[in-house]
């Protein structure tokens, strides 16, 4: 399958933002790819509140099958959440369920104002009623669930999308 | 013991009875797990949903406030329900076994026990049974039984000194004082070679070492001066007045002279050296307060550590 590029897909992301984003908007990262999307878009889009990042490990909704992930980052929001427009940012949407688990994490904060959803890839497949307001790229045929779709970064600091077949 | 009650056939966390028998990865694993959960305490909501619908049950069969406070407050900022069991002043008065209060508790459908036992080896006997009885989802961690163990301030002390000192396999700690009577003393040492600590001293009156002490791995010193000369980390013990029997010790005053932690003693360790307590603190008798209140003491670090560090091994064994 062929593959778009990643950087012509985060300048159609940041052209989508651009004529919605308030000047204290904020935008919070999903680790990983989520994070590092959103330092390109924060960059970009030049905002004034810092970015914050979010693991959602301790909120996902399949500890029992799946264990505690060892390597939990912690999740840092550098601002007060309470009132302030807010958008989540992730590489790729899924199920939905990392983004309703990133959602309850956001609200233990504070309150905010609103919460938007920004995407590099709608996959499909989705399991929970949760759309991305920005997206840049849908894939025709949803992806089958033993592939997984997500953004890499080279030493470099160049973003590519790269499509794996889970075992 | 011939199999390790602790990790389950894949190597995952089932029970925290003591350090003794947990590979270095584990307590890697527990530390790293214990980091990011440091930042929920600055959160407008301090809860996580990890432990959301299991219950808790602190079984304290000896009272301590401190060590059950965290247990408590680290069950709930991981959102399960904690019960309180003063057992001291309940049912094992009425005559229950300590086996049949457990099972009451399970058949109350627990799924976690926390417990604080005056003999050694308590723990053990409920994660025992618990196996033979073939109630895989039960979990429990040792909060101090005995003069055996007391795992999860070990690992505490573990976190504090890894956030100061980052690389354990460059430093030389000393743990001082009351160290005969000191399960968190034996969990230190444990924890401390495992993690490739290349120099262990343990700094006691002979009266209040343990007679195989050197077995495990220490260094031995009677002079407080000539064991703190150039070492990184210095964990003080509390001198436990209420398990002193006999003529151990002079007098309190007297202990102080020679093993007490005064700024004098301290400026022997290496200028950047931090002070380690497990508390409560006896001040003017193991530590003197102008150290206990003083830059490098690192005491109150520990107590929040403590709770995060608690939620880290709670959650790992709530998996599955």
């Amino acid at each position: 399958m062929e593959l778009p590029k990643a950087d012509e897909l985060i300048e159609q992301l940041v052209a989508q933002m651009r004529p919605s984003i308030a000047p204290d908007t904020a935008l919070v990262g999903i680790h990983t790819g989520g994070v590092w999307l959103a330092e390109r878009l924060h960059a970009e889009l030049a905002l004034a509140a810092p970015m914050g990042s979010i693991d959602v490990a301790f909120y996902r909704d399949d500890l029992d099958s799946r264990g505690l992930h060892a390597k939990a980052r912690r999740s840092d929001i550098p601002f007060d959440v309470e009132g302030r427009p807010v958008v989540i940012v992730d590489d790729v949407l899924y199920t939905g369920r990392t983004t309703r688990a990133a959602l309850n994490e956001l609200f233990d904060y504070g309150r905010p104002a609103r919460v938007d959803l920004a995407v590099l890839v709608d996959r499909g497949g989705r399991e929970l009623p949760i759309e991305a307001r920005y997206c840049a790229h849908r894939l025709a045929q949803p992806l089958s669930a033993n592939r997984n779709l997500q953004l890499e970064r080279d030493a470099d600091g160049a973003f590519s999308l790269r499509l794996i077949e889970a075992k | 013991m011939a199999n390790n009650p602790q990790l389950d056939a894949n190597g995952n966390l089932k029970h925290l009875l003591s350090i003794e028998g947990l590979p270095s990865d584990m307590i890697t694993a527990i530390l790293d797990t214990a980091e990011p959960f440091t930042e929920v305490a600055e959160r407008e909501v301090k809860k996580l949903p990890l432990l959301r619908g299991k219950s808790v049950f602190n079984l304290f069969f000896e009272n301590s406030t401190r060590t059950r406070t965290t247990f408590e407050i680290a069950a709930k900022r991981l959102s399960a329900d904690v019960i309180n069991l003063n057992v001291s002043t309940s049912s094992t008065n009425k005559g229950e076994t300590l086996l049949d209060t457990v099972d009451n508790l399970v058949a109350m459908h627990a799924d976690m026990f926390v417990v604080r036992h005056a003999s050694s080896g308590a723990p053990h006997l409920i994660a025992q049974h618990l196996e033979a009885t073939r109630r895989p989802n039960v979990h429990v961690v040792n909060a101090g039984d005995g003069r055996h163990a007391h795992p999860t301030q070990g690992l505490l002390d573990m976190y504090t000194i890894r956030h100061y000192k980052r690389d354990f396999t460059r430093l030389t700690v000393a743990v001082v004082g009351d160290i005969l009577h000191s399960r968190v003393a034996r969990s230190q040492i444990h924890a401390l070679t495992t993690l490739g600590v290349p120099e262990v001293r343990a700094i006691a009156p002979k009266t209040l070492l343990p007679s195989d002490v050197e077995r495990l791995g220490v260094r031995v010193f009677h002079d407080m001066r000539e064991g703190l000369k150039d070492v990184d980390v210095v964990m003080m013990l509390r001198l436990q007045n209420e398990r002193m029997t006999g003529s151990l010790l002079p007098s309190p005053q007297e202990y102080f002279k020679f093993f007490g932690l005064t700024e004098a003693k301290l400026a022997l360790a290496k200028p950047d050296a931090i002070v380690l307590h497990p508390g409560p603190m006896n001040r003017g008798v193991e530590i003197d307060s102008a150290v206990a209140d003083g830059v490098q003491a690192v005491i109150l670090p520990q107590v929040t550590f403590g709770i995060a560090v608690r939620m880290a091994v709670m959650s790992m064994l709530a998996r599955g």
